[in-house]
């Protein structure tokens, strides 16, 4: 496939992927789905190759690529294991770009080199029982006491808790300056009073240990500070649009997934006499959704583009994941129904497909929030 | 190298018992055709140690002459000592044709051996004749996985050398032994030997999987969906006194191992009857397979290749019909 | 230690198909691949420079320009350089031609890049299954061979190969300077790093040609100095379509298989 926004070494990227995609998560995939479990050794072969370095900078540990490189990875990996990407984005965008963007060079040296060598896993604690979307209305704090703070509070859906060795913590320390008073800590999970709730049980995408967080009066020294003080929040803004490019990626690769497998199935299954896809309403159907997936990888590619070529990228960047997961999640639906009664069997790889896929237009700012991000650049 | 004659040369490889291995002989029963009409005598080559019993076999095969050489270093295969002794035959005797079986030896050797002699070798030939034009000896092989099939003629060099795979050519009847034989003393000193046989593995992965040499062949492919699909196709093979073997998709998936895989990259096999038991039929494993007396596939998908090569093909799913297939096949030799 | 990889690109003969109608094969659109085994053999050596990382891995290929793309495979995946031998006088090389060109290039490249302790070549290429171009070239170079490996491992001045036979596998010591030529072992070959492959993007790919190579005998290269020509070839007959059965249930398929078998005395 010739594309203007990609370069050879975007294709071999990409080709990397997919041949790893193909022979070693494949496999795995369901028992991955049904076990609730991703085996380690899998995130560790996938870090071997670069998957989970490609956006770490080189001097630690990673490869420093840009973002169409993530967008290859991230796509190819979907298609077989939405569970999968999920050790990549973490690995690259939400716990690593706060350290990236504002940690300073001991922090980075110390969490760096083994994320991306997939020998440490680094959880992302903003969300909280009572604050999702609204950053806001945060209610974990920070308290300063001599040279540490002390925090307390409750981290609620948390990816990666259960193993991580570090956990990227908001608090306010300001709480009377709202989202202007949020700091950013990088706590060790190993202190006294940091404990993990109990294992959550999700709908799709399972295998990825996610759990509460509780913070009980823990100590941090005040070298644990990500970034400055009270601006917690605000670097955290500046580092969205890379991971919602990268969920946007996954929808793709679901997405084209789906397509493929309704495209094999309509042409093997037959009905009144001629296979499926020789009926006009169906492969009408087929004909909608492939253009549909293409319009969406338009709009991923473009803001992956923008962001590599330092142009303003946040309204790009929430329209590509607005549009990818809504597409997506209506392309797999079409794609179960058109599998019939054999798509609500769990044998079946659609059925995984349409549970892993919902989540996508939930998390890393759901739709509502992108159309709040997009409608809000319209209207400065 | 010039022929000094017109004799055709039978490489007969040993086995551990000082016997002939079956493709040795198989090779007398087109050799002597091949010999009469080149208007040369067929000469059987036996090399080892303690292998009177090749040398009666060779010579009850029809071997008008059998040339052994006999010596301690030839106990166990070498590179080194076989490929010297061979060529000081053909030094000797000039030979016009060699054959060999493409035995893993056989192919060690006859590359080695050739390109000492600086002649040309047709490898894993399944078809031998003599061009009617040059009166060259015409040997037909497969190439790209059996996609292929190339007759090659090696028209200015002596002696021409093919390996010829086993199984492909029978033996023919015993007869009375005249075969002139003649010992020759030849010998390797140890420092020239540069390999060495530091230990047998015997039970490589804990269990020998004799595919080439079994009569019925069940085999698994990714229909089968997982290590524990095999066990209906273990079944069937078990009532039927068969070896069990695999498709390179069963095997890459980690389904069972690599001994059993029938196909390029795994071996080649030719049995009375094999049964293919969910497995589309990939070139490759068309290559490994297709010279079975008799295929039997099973597969769901009625538009799959190995029903190309199948004489008898069931459209169904395996799961269904090995059961059935398996009880029949008992009460039948019940 | 330093290693030579032999390899070889070819069509990928698992994609290759028949016309049905001119009975040829269909060779368009093709992909071109680095041949199987080669691919063990250079697993292999990536293997022993796991062990010991002063090793360096050096991976030859004869060909057309366009097989520089499978050098680029295995310098994306172990190699750390890469030489393509290519000229149109080495066109139509049987095997003899083809190992006589080779070990004349690894003697040059060995002026470039130090004595190779062993050269690792796949057992056979999976287009041509002639498996003697390997063991034609340690005739060339004078050297020990060991055909059928599965593994290889060093110690000391000779490597132990584990080889696959008939009945059973052997272990055999070899002396180095050696060849190997490597068959289907029972792991899979690693994949190519990111990093590595984009650092392959950019490699420059030396090319020999029979200028760089003085040594060579005119008379023993090309279709002239190949002592075995192709006749003909032709693609086998393939049998027609035997019995099929699709009886109303599979169980009765079964049993209507087992009646035919039965008359036509298989079983």
């Amino acid at each position: 496939m010739q594309s203007p926004f990609f370069n050879e070494d975007h294709e071999s990227i990409r080709q990397i992927a997919r041949e790893f995609a193909e022979k070693e998560l494949a496999p795995i995939a369901a028992e991955v789905d049904a076990s609730d479990h991703f085996p380690l050794e899998t995130a560790r072969a996938m870090a071997e190759l670069g998957f989970l370095g490609l956006k770490i900078p080189e001097e630690y540990g990673g490869l420093g690529l840009d973002a169409r490189s993530y967008v290859c990875v991230m796509e190819e990996i979907a298609r077989k294991c939405a569970t999968a990407t999920i050790f990549i984005s973490s690995a690259n965008s939400l716990s690593t770009a706060p350290l990236v963007l504002s940690g300073t060079e001991e922090q980075k040296e110390q969490i760096l080199p083994g994320v991306a060598a997939g020998e440490r896993f680094i959880a992302f604690g903003l969300t909280e029982p009572n604050a999702g979307s609204d950053a806001a209305s945060l209610t974990t704090k920070a308290v300063e006491d001599g040279d540490s703070y002390i925090l307390n509070g409750r981290k609620c859906f948390i990816t990666m808790a259960p193993i991580a060795s570090h956990c990227i913590v908001y608090a306010k320390t300001s709480p009377e300056k709202g989202a202007k008073g949020i700091s950013c800590f990088l706590v060790d999970m190993a202190l006294p009073g940091v404990s993990c709730g109990r294992h959550e049980e999700k709908m799709g995408q399972r295998g990825v240990p996610v759990s509460d967080v509780l913070l009980e009066d823990v100590r941090v020294p005040k070298s644990c500070m990500v970034g400055e003080r009270d601006l917690g929040f605000v670097n955290a803004m500046r580092t969205l649009s890379v991971g919602r490019i990268g969920i946007a990626s996954m929808c793709l690769g679901m997405a084209q997934e789906a397509i493929e497998l309704a495209v094999s199935h309509t042409k093997n299954r037959v009905q009144f006499g001629k296979p499926l896809c020789r009926h006009q309403a169906i492969a009408f159907m087929l004909a909608d959704m492939e253009t549909r997936l293409n319009a969406a990888r338009g709009l991923v590619y473009q803001a992956a583009w923008l962001l590599d070529n330092r142009q303003p990228a946040d309204k790009a960047a929430s329209m590509a994941k607005l549009y990818a997961a809504e597409a997506a999640i209506s392309i797999i639906n079409q794609s179960l129904q058109l599998h019939g009664g054999y798509g609500y069997s769990r044998e079946y790889e659609i059925e995984r497909l349409y549970r892993d896929v919902r989540v996508c237009a939930i998390y890393e700012g759901s739709s509502q929030v992108q159309q709040m991000v997009i409608s809000g650049q319209m209207l400065k | 190298m010039e022929a000094k004659t017109r004799d055709l040369w039978v490489y007969v490889e040993t086995k551990e018992d000082g016997s002939a291995k079956s493709v040795g002989l198989e090779l007398l029963h087109p050799g002597r055709d091949l010999a009469d009409k080149q208007g040369g005598r067929l000469v059987a080559i036996v090399i080892g140690s303690g292998v009177e019993q090749a040398v009666s076999d060779a010579a009850a095969h029809g071997a008008d002459q059998v040339v052994v050489v006999e010596g301690p270093e030839y106990k166990d295969y070498t590179t080194d000592a076989y490929t010297a002794a061979m060529y000081h035959l053909i030094e000797k005797y000039g030979p016009t044709t060699l054959l060999i079986g493409a035995t893993p030896d056989g192919r060690d050797m006859g590359p080695r051996l050739a390109c000492r002699i600086k002649t040309g070798l047709t490898a894993d030939c399944t078809g031998l004749d003599i061009d009617p034009e040059s009166g060259n000896v015409a040997w037909t092989r497969p190439a790209f996985g059996g996609n292929l099939m190339a007759t090659i003629l090696c028209p200015d060099h002596r002696p021409q050398i093919g390996t010829v795979r086993p199984g492909v050519f029978k033996k023919s009847a015993p007869v009375e032994a005249k075969a002139e034989i003649i010992r020759e003393e030849f010998h390797v000193a140890p420092e020239q030997i540069r390999t060495e046989l530091l230990e047998v593995i015997r039970e490589a992965a804990g269990e020998l999987v004799d595919l080439e040499g079994a009569d019925i062949i069940v085999s698994g492919g990714r229909g089968v969906g997982g290590p524990e699909g095999f066990a209906p196709v273990k079944a069937l093979a078990d009532v039927l006194g068969a070896t069990v073997g695999a498709s390179r998709a069963a095997v890459d998936s980690g389904w069972i191992s690599h001994a059993h895989q029938v196909g390029q990259t795994g071996k080649t096999v030719a049995p009375k009857l094999y049964i293919a038991c969910g497995i589309s039929g990939a070139i490759q494993h068309l290559a490994g397979m297709s010279g079975s007396d008799c295929i039997v596939a099973i597969n769901k998908d009625p538009d799959a290749p190995i029903f190309d090569v199948a004489d008898y093909g069931i459209v169904g799913n395996l799961f269904e019909v090995l059961p059935v297939l398996t009880e029949e096949i008992r009460k039948l030799k019940a | 230690m330093n290693i030579l990889v032999c390899m070889k690109q070819v069509p990928d003969t698992t994609e290759i198909k028949i016309n049905p109608e001119t009975n040829t094969l269909m060779r368009e659109g093709v992909p071109s691949i680095v041949n199987t085994f080669d691919a063990f053999a250079l697993e292999a050596a990536a293997r022993i420079k796991d062990k010991h990382p002063d090793s360096k891995i050096v991976v030859v290929s004869m060909g057309p320009e366009q097989a520089k793309a499978a050098l680029k495979e295995c310098l994306s995946i172990a190699a750390d350089k890469a030489y393509l031998v290519s000229d149109r006088v080495f066109g139509g090389s049987d095997t003899l031609a083809t190992s006589y060109i080779l070990s004349n290039a690894i003697r040059k490249i060995e002026e470039l890049e130090g004595k190779f302790d062993a050269i690792f070549c796949g057992k056979q290429a999976i287009d041509g299954d002639t498996a003697q171009v390997g063991p034609e070239i340690a005739e060339h170079l004078d050297y020990p061979q060991v055909t059928y490996a599965l593994e290889a491992e060093l110690d000391g001045e000779r490597l132990r190969v584990l080889k696959e036979g008939q009945d059973g596998n052997m272990v055999i010591g070899v002396k180095t300077p050696c060849v190997v030529t490597f068959t289907k072992p029972s792991f899979d070959p690693r994949y190519p790093t990111i990093k590595r492959k984009m650092a392959a993007n950019r490699a420059e790919i030396p090319t020999l040609t029979s200028a760089d190579l003085p040594d060579i005998d005119a008379a023993r290269i090309g279709l002239k100095g190949s002592p075995t020509h192709v006749k003909r070839s032709f693609v086998p007959e393939r049998k027609k379509s035997g019995v099929k059965i699709q009886e109303e249930t599979d169980g009765e398929s079964a049993v209507k298989l087992v009646q035919l078998l039965g008359d036509a005395h298989v079983i």
